[in-house]
C-alpha cells in the first residue's frame, strides 16, 4: 500500500487554506462510490477530512452522509449487498483495499452511533469489554484506565456508585456517554459520531456536545447531523452533502455565513424542497 | 436514509462478509473453529431426520421385504402365525384423526375468533395462556383422565348415540356398539381436545396479523364482526389456516399415549366408531416389549417408518402453507 | 317475516354466540383436566410418596423415590446433551445463515423435526443405540429426550438471537470485536432470558413424554442410578399403574401425575415471567 503518495500537509482543495497552521489530512477519501444492491447512493465523493479538528457532515435525509461515515470503518461490510468503490485513505494505507484484519482498522477508528447501543452487561464491563480486545491490563490498571475513560465523558461522578449496574439502567444521554466513553476506551485515532444525539434531550445534547469539543485535542473526529445548529457549534469543518454527492466543504463559519454553491445557501436558510 | 436504516435494522448481520479480511491467526482460527462448529451442529440437527428415515427404513426393511406391498394393505395382524398387516392400523389412525379434526377445527375457530375478534383486552391474554396450556399437558395425563374419567362419563352419553344416530340409515352403521366410553369416537374426541391449542394458536396469531385498515374497510360499509370475520379475516388467511389445521393434524397422527389408553388397542377393524380399534402409534406402544422375534419387531419398525413418512408429508404441507405467514410476519415487523 | 337487516343480525349474534362457547369448551376441558389431577392426585402425595420406591405388584404402600429421581436423572441426560446442541445450532441459523438458502432449509428441517411424532424419535433412539448396544438403557432415554427438546431449543435461540438490534452488533464489530466474541458475550448476553426461557420449555415438553421411553429407557422397579441399564421413570410408571387393576398403583398413578404436571406447570410459569421481565427491561 506504499504506493499511495503521503498528502501534501494542506487543506481540501474546495476550501482555499484560511487557517493559520498548516493541518494535516487524517482522512482522505479519494472518488468514493457506494451502492446499496443496485441503488448508488454516494457518488464520486472526494474529501480530506483535517486531524485534530471536528468535520460535521450535513445534508436533508437520505443524501448518504450517514452511507458515508460507515464506510470509514467498513462497518457496511457486514451486509453482503452493499458495496464501496473508491479510497478511503487513512495514514498512507487505503482501508478499503486493505488485507489487514478489519477488526485492527476498525480499532483505529471508534464509532457512535444514532441510538445508545450499551452492552448487556455492567457500566464497568462496557468499558473494559474493548480495552480486553486489544490489552492485557492488571485489575488495577484496568481499573484505573475504566474510570480515566469515565472521567473523560464526564460520566464518572454519576455511575461511581454503580459501576456493577447494567448499562441499560442509565438514562439516555448517560447511555450515550457511556457509548462515547467506550469508543475512546480503546484509544481510536478516529471518532465517528453517527447523529449521536438525535435521540437525547437537550440537557443531554449539551453535555455529549461539551465532549466533542475535549474530544478533538486527542482525536480526529467526524460528525454527521442533521442539525445545523449543531454543526454549527461543534465543528470546525462542514461538508454538506445532497444526493450522494459532496456538495461543498469548507471552514464551518465559511459554510454557515457565505457558502459559495446555491444548493447549500438554500439548505441553510431552510430554503430547501 | 431512513428507510435503507429501517433496513438495515431488520436484517440480521450476515457474518460471512468478514471472510475476507486476514489478520492475525489466533482470532482468525477462533472465528472460523465457532463459526464452523456451529454450522456442523445444525447441519446434524437437519440431517438427523434423514437418519431417522433410513434407520427404520433398515430396521423395518426384513418385514418389508418378506411381506411386500401386502404389507400395506393386509388387514391380518397376527403374531402366532407371525402374518403381519397395516392396514387396519392405519385405517385407524386416519379415523381417530379425521374425527379430531372434525372437533378440533371449528372449535378452534370459535376461539382465535374470541381472542382476536371479540374479548376484551385483560381477557385475552388469560384465555390465550389457557388455550396454550391444553398444549403443555403431557399426553399420558390426557390418556390417563381419558380412560379413568372421561370413558366412563361418555360411555353414558353412549346409549342415546346408539338410540338415536344409530337408527339412522347408512350412518347408523358407524354409531352402534356396546356402551364401554372407550374406541374410535372416544379417542377421537380426546385428540381433537389435544389438538385444538396447536390450530387455535396459529389462527389467532394470523387472524391478529390481519390487517387492520382491511378490516375497517368492511366494518366501514356495515358488516357485522360474523361477516368480517367470515367474508374478509378467513379468506385473507386461508392457506395459513389450513396450515395450521396440517399442524394440528400432524399432532393428531402421531400422538401415542392418549390414545393407546383410550382407543381401545383391538387389531381388527370394525365399521362402527363406537368399537375399539387400534392406531399404529398405538399398536407399537403396546406390543413392542412384548415382540421377541424378529420379524415381529421389524414389522413393528416398520409401521414406525409409515408413521413417520406419512406424518412427514402432512407436515411439509402444513410448513409449506405455513411460509406465506412467515412473509405476511416479516413485512409487517 | 324479519328484514334482511335483522338476519344478518341474528346470524352475527348466533355465530358470535357460538365462539364463545367453543372458548368455554376449550376451557372447560383444561380445568375439568387439573381438576381431577389435583383432586385424585393430591390427596395422594406424603412424605412416603418421595422417600419410597415403587411396590410390587399386591403389595400396599410405597411411593415413587425411583422413579423422581430417574425422571431428574433423564432430563439432566436431555439438557446436558440438547441444550448446547440446540443453541449452537440456533446460532449458527440466526448469526451465519440468517438470509442464505441452506439456512431457511436447515430452519424449514428443524420445524418439522419440531412436530414430529415423539415415538418415532424414540424409534430412531431404539435403532441407533438400543438394537447395536443389545439392551435398553437409561442414557439412550436420555438421547432421545435430547432429540426432542434439540428443536424447541433451536427455534427459540434462532427467533431471540434475531430479535436482538443490528445496531448492538455493529456497535461492537465498530470495536473490531472479532465476530465469535461478538455473539458469545454480546448477543447470547443480550438474549439470555429468551434462550432460558426455550429451554425451560423444552424441559417442560419432554418432562411428560412417554411414547420416546417405551423403547429406550423402559422401566425399571428398582432403586438403579446406572446409566447403562434400564431406569424408573415418571412417565413409565404412571403409564404402566394407570392401567393397572390394583388401587393402590392407580393412587400412585395420580399422586405421580399430579406432581408431573404441577412440575410443568411451574417450568410454563417460570418461562412467562422470565419473558414478561426481559420485555419490561
Amino acid at each position: 500500500m506504499s504506493a499511495i503518495p503521503q498528502n501534501p500537509p494542506a487543506a481540501s482543495a474546495s476550501a482555499p487554506a484560511s487557517s493559520v497552521t498548516t493541518v494535516n489530512t487524517k482522512l482522505d477519501v479519494r472518488a468514493l462510490d457506494f451502492f446499496y444492491g443496485q441503488f448508488q447512493a454516494i457518488r464520486n465523493v472526494s474529501i480530506r477530512i483535517p486531524e485534530h479538528q471536528v468535520t460535521a457532515f450535513i445534508g436533508p435525509s437520505g443524501c448518504g452522509k450517514s452511507t458515508l461515515l460507515r464506510t470509514f470503518n467498513r462497518m457496511f461490510e457486514i451486509y453482503p449487498e452493499q458495496r464501496a468503490r473508491g479510497q478511503v485513505i487513512v495514514d498512507g494505507e487505503d482501508i478499503l483495499s486493505s488485507r489487514k484484519d478489519v477488526a485492527l482498522i476498525r480499532a483505529k477508528i471508534g464509532m457512535v452511533f444514532q441510538k445508545p447501543t450499551p452492552f448487556p452487561m455492567s457500566i464497568f464491563e462496557n468499558i473494559a469489554f474493548g480495552i480486553r480486545l486489544y490489552e492485557k491490563l492488571s485489575k488495577a490498571e484496568m481499573q484505573a484506565r475504566v474510570e480515566g475513560c469515565l472521567r473523560q465523558a464526564a460520566l464518572w461522578d454519576e455511575v461511581k456508585d454503580k459501576l456493577q449496574q447494567t448499562g441499560t439502567s442509565l438514562s439516555g444521554g448517560q447511555q450515550q456517554r457511556l457509548c462515547i466513553a467506550r469508543a475512546v476506551a480503546i484509544k481510536p485515532e478516529i471518532v465517528l459520531l453517527d447523529e449521536p444525539c438525535s435521540a437525547l434531550d437537550p440537557i443531554s445534547t449539551a453535555k455529549v456536545e461539551e465532549m466533542i469539543e475535549e474530544l478533538k485535542t486527542d482525536y480526529t473526529v467526524v460528525i454527521v447531523t442533521h442539525n445545523m445548529q449543531q454543526a454549527a457549534r461543534v465543528s470546525d469543518k462542514t461538508a454538506f452533502m445532497y444526493m450522494g454527492e459532496l456538495i461543498e466543504f469548507g471552514d464551518t463559519e465559511k459554510i454557515f455565513t457565505k457558502p459559495e454553491k446555491k444548493q447549500t445557501e438554500d439548505y441553510i436558510t431552510g430554503r430547501f424542497g | 436514509m431512513k428507510a435503507s436504516e429501517a433496513a438495515r435494522d431488520a436484517q440480521p448481520i450476515a457474518a460471512t462478509a468478514d471472510k475476507n479480511s486476514a489478520g492475525p491467526r489466533a482470532r482468525i482460527s477462533a472465528d472460523f473453529l465457532f463459526r464452523n462448529l456451529s454450522a456442523a451442529v445444525a447441519m446434524l440437527v437437519a440431517i438427523s431426520l434423514l437418519g431417522i428415515l433410513i434407520a427404520l427404513w433398515r430396521e423395518g426393511w426384513e418385514a418389508l421385504h418378506h411381506f411386500g406391498w401386502r404389507f400395506l394393505v393386509s388387514t391380518s395382524w397376527n403374531p402366532v402365525s407371525e402374518h403381519f398387516g397395516a392396514l387396519v392400523f392405519i385405517v385407524g389412525t386416519l379415523i381417530s384423526s379425521a374425527i379430531a379434526l372434525v372437533i378440533a377445527v371449528p372449535v378452534s375457530f370459535g376461539i382465535a375468533l374470541f381472542i382476536s375478534e371479540m374479548a376484551p383486552r385483560w381477557l385475552r391474554n388469560p384465555v390465550s395462556a389457557a388455550i396454550e396450556l391444553l398444549a403443555a399437558i403431557p399426553s399420558i395425563i390426557y390418556g390417563m383422565w381419558g380412560l379413568l374419567v372421561f370413558a366412563p362419563w361418555f360411555s353414558n352419553f353412549e346409549p342415546w348415540i346408539n338410540d338415536h344416530l344409530g337408527a339412522l340409515p347408512g350412518i347408523g352403521l358407524l354409531f352402534q356398539g356396546p356402551p364401554m366410553g372407550i374406541g374410535m369416537l372416544s379417542a377421537g374426541i380426546v385428540l381433537g381436545i389435544m389438538i385444538i391449542p396447536f390450530i387455535a394458536a396459529i389462527m389467532r396469531d394470523v387472524f391478529l396479523i390481519t390487517p387492520a385498515p382491511l378490516k375497517e374497510s368492511a366494518y366501514a360499509m356495515g358488516a357485522t364482526k360474523w361477516e368480517v370475520a367470515r367474508k374478509v379475516i378467513l379468506p385473507y388467511t386461508r392457506t395459513a389456516v389450513t396450515g395450521g389445521i396440517f399442524l394440528g393434524l400432524g399432532r393428531a397422527l402421531g400422538e401415542t399415549m392418549a390414545v393407546t389408553f383410550i382407543i381401545g388397542n383391538a387389531n381388527n377393524l370394525s365399521a362402527s366408531l363406537l368399537m375399539p380399534g387400534s392406531s399404529i402409534a398405538s399398536v407399537i406402544a403396546n406390543e413392542f416389549t412384548e415382540a421377541t422375534t424378529h420379524l415381529y419387531k421389524s414389522a413393528l419398525l416398520a409401521l414406525g417408518l409409515i408413521l413417520f413418512v406419512i406424518t412427514f408429508i402432512v407436515l411439509v404441507l402444513a410448513k409449506l402453507l405455513l411460509l406465506r405467514l412467515d412473509r405476511m410476519e416479516g413485512r409487517k415487523a | 317475516m324479519i328484514s334482511r337487516y335483522q338476519r344478518r343480525k341474528l346470524v352475527n349474534l348466533f355465530n358470535l354466540g357460538v365462539a364463545v362457547l367453543a372458548t368455554i369448551f376449550g376451557v372447560f376441558w383444561l380445568i375439568w383436566i387439573l381438576w381431577t389431577t389435583l383432586r385424585y392426585g393430591a390427596s395422594s402425595v406424603n412424605w412416603a410418596l418421595f422417600t419410597q420406591d415403587t411396590p410390587a405388584p399386591g403389595s400396599s404402600g410405597g411411593g415413587l423415590r425411583n422413579a423422581f429421581v430417574g425422571s431428574l436423572i433423564l432430563l439432566g441426560m436431555a439438557v446436558a446433551i440438547g441444550a448446547p446442541v440446540g443453541v449452537l445450532a440456533g446460532t449458527w441459523l440466526a448469526e451465519f445463515a440468517a438470509r442464505r438458502k441452506l439456512g431457511a432449509m436447515v430452519r424449514f428441517l428443524n420445524d418439522i423435526l419440531l412436530s414430529a411424532p415423539s415415538i418415532v424419535i424414540g424409534l430412531f433412539a431404539y435403532a441407533i443405540i438400543v438394537d447395536p448396544s443389545g439392551h435398553f438403557s437409561a442414557y439412550s432415554g436420555g438421547v432421545a429426550l435430547a432429540l426432542i427438546l434439540i428443536p424447541v431449543v433451536v427455534r427459540t435461540t434462532d427467533e431471540m438471537l434475531r430479535l436482538v438490534p443490528g445496531s448492538l452488533r455493529e456497535a461492537a464489530i465498530a470495536l473490531g470485536t472479532p465476530y465469535w466474541k461478538l455473539v458469545t458475550r454480546i448477543t447470547w448476553r443480550a438474549s439470555a432470558s429468551g434462550i432460558l426461557t426455550g429451554v425451560l420449555l423444552g424441559i417442560a415438553r419432554i418432562s411428560g413424554e412417554t411414547a420416546p421411553l417405551l423403547f429406550t429407557a423402559l422401566n425399571n422397579q428398582f432403586w438403579s442410578t446406572s446409566l447403562d441399564h434400564p431406569i424408573a421413570n415418571l412417565p413409565m410408571v404412571i403409564f404402566q399403574f394407570a392401567m393397572s387393576p390394583y388401587t393402590n398403583w392407580q393412587q400412585l398413578a395420580w399422586a405421580g401425575a399430579f406432581v408431573a404436571v404441577a412440575f410443568i406447570l411451574l417450568l410454563s410459569l417460570v418461562a412467562r415471567l422470565i419473558v414478561r421481565r426481559g420485555r419490561g427491561a
